[in-house]
């Protein structure tokens, strides 16, 4: 059994807490050059350079990218032949907390009824998929209020198949408008069961902008999605312009004889995520 | 379209030459206030007590920044997502509001309530948390600061880049979706 200091873990997810709320990722950057190179409105290229410009001074300040340094979600591949002394729970929470006290990252959770804040951004959500092997990954997303009350989850009959499956995401885009920040990035889910469909969704937003789905059908879904989005004319903040979505990303899973769920996870512009592996 | 550099408190006669599109460059003392504070200032107004600031001509941001880091006046601060204060707008805009800041769609009881009084309705950039805090040059709590992030603070602004959204006369600038019938 291969022993991971506690200590270890909860400095790296500090780190990567003020790293991510900081610092744009390449990809997402990228996607906001070639949107202000191709975008076909000036008012949506004025976003993407506001946008640019924004990276650039959070990186130079390290002020966070966006007041909503959202809340920690943690997907944390933990090897069975590997332990985190005193718990990984632990661990990640210890580090998260830090990293958002000492980070000036603002904390976003609160009591659902009463609507107090919990005042250190605690509890981190994290999803935990034990494997084989010593290894211990964990990738930190922040995902903001806005784009994840944009979400949805669904239970289509099978018999929609996939028109309505992409219907049903068109017309949720459509709906969210402006409201979750576009251009948006979409992770999907499709299949599983009512609770493990939006997990799946979720953590396809890790995957990089710009790569491609090793299975060649869903990459080709992905395509059609995409496609089918940005028809929407919705365009940066909803200023209108052919960037309403960045990318889409399909997640998929077995599911019952009798169901087609469908999670819909809407990710802001603002993609902040890092993972560190020990 | 035009742009104007416009000082708060605002006027009937900023409000009026605003049309959708147009882009506003804000100087002044602006209030920020979200969800929680929305509720208490709705609960403040139903007891009859005074609200923290004089709603006269005045303009709310819809903001919940995050902490200053030392040497400045206030951390990221860009919009929040408007549509969750629409239950408390129309009846602060009755009362004088003369301005909201966020992003997103605004429904009609909000969109009739800024006809009805004088109102507008500007985007700012959301996600552009740092950039936008170069505007303020000074903010202090002065409600509600057991609400943290969501207490309302007083911030003085300079140059606070905007777009109209929705104006006074029913106009609005977000595209509509291009969906098949």
């Amino acid at each position: 059994m291969r022993e991971i200091k506690a200590a270890d873990v909860s400095a790296a997810v500090a780190r990567m807490c003020v790293s991510a709320n900081t610092k744009l990722p390449d990809d997402v950057r990228r996607k906001f050059e070639e949107g202000l190179k191709n975008e076909t409105t000036e008012a949506g290229k004025e976003i993407f350079r506001q946008l640019l410009e924004n990276a650039d001074l959070a990186f130079e300040t390290k002020l966070p990218l966006c007041q909503d340094c959202g809340l920690a979600i943690f997907y944390v591949e933990l090897g069975e032949d590997a332990r985190v002394e005193g718990g990984v729970n632990a661990a990640i929470t210890a580090g998260m907390v830090a990293g958002y006290k000492d980070g000036f990252l603002r904390k976003s959770s609160c009591d659902p009824m009463t609507r107090k804040n919990t005042g250190d951004n605690t509890p981190a959500i994290i999803h935990i998929d034990l494997v084989p092997g010593d290894r211990l990954k964990i990738s930190y997303m922040a995902k903001g209020g806005g784009s994840e009350n944009m979400s949805r989850v669904t239970m289509l009959a099978p018999s929609q198949g996939w028109e309505g499956i992409k219907k049903f995401v068109v017309q949720r885009v459509a709906e969210a408008g402006p409201n979750p920040c576009p251009p948006v990035i979409l992770g999907i889910g499709i299949g599983g069961t009512f609770e493990y469909a939006p997990k799946i969704a979720k953590k396809a937003l890790l995957r990089k902008l710009d790569d491609t789905h090793p299975d060649p059908k869903i990459a080709a879904m992905e395509a059609e999605l995409l496609a089918e989005v940005n028809k929407l004319g919705i365009g940066p903040m909803g200023l209108g312009g052919s960037y309403t979505c960045l990318a889409v990303k399909i997640a998929m899973a077995p599911c019952h004889i009798a169901s087609l769920p469908l999670a819909v996870n809407v990710q802001c512009h603002s993609a902040r995520h890092e993972e560190v592996e020990f | 379209m035009a742009k104007y550099s416009l000082n708060t408190p605002l006027t009937d006669a900023d409000i009026e030459k605003l049309r959708a599109g147009d882009v506003v460059l804000l100087s002044g003392i602006i209030y920020s206030g979200r969800d929680a504070a929305h509720k208490k200032l709705t609960d403040l107004l139903d007891a009859g007590k005074p609200l923290p600031f004089d709603l006269k001509g005045a303009s709310i941001y819809y903001v919940g920044p995050s902490p200053a880091p030392p040497g400045r006046p206030i951390g990221a601060a860009g919009p929040t997502t408007s549509y969750r204060m629409d239950a408390y707008a129309p009846r602060l805009i009755s009362l004088g509001l003369k301005a909201s800041i966020g992003k997103g769609k605004r429904n009609d009881e909000v969109k009739k309530a800024m006809r009805d009084h004088k109102a507008v309705y500007f985007g700012a950039t959301g996600g552009a948390g740092a950039l936008l805090s170069k505007c303020i040059t000074a903010s202090k709590i002065i409600a509600f600061d057991e609400l943290g992030p969501e207490a309302v603070r007083e911030m003085t602004v300079k140059d606070f880049p905007l777009l109209v959204i929705n104006d006074a006369f029913g106009g609005e600038l977000y595209a509509k979706p291009n969906l098949p019938e």
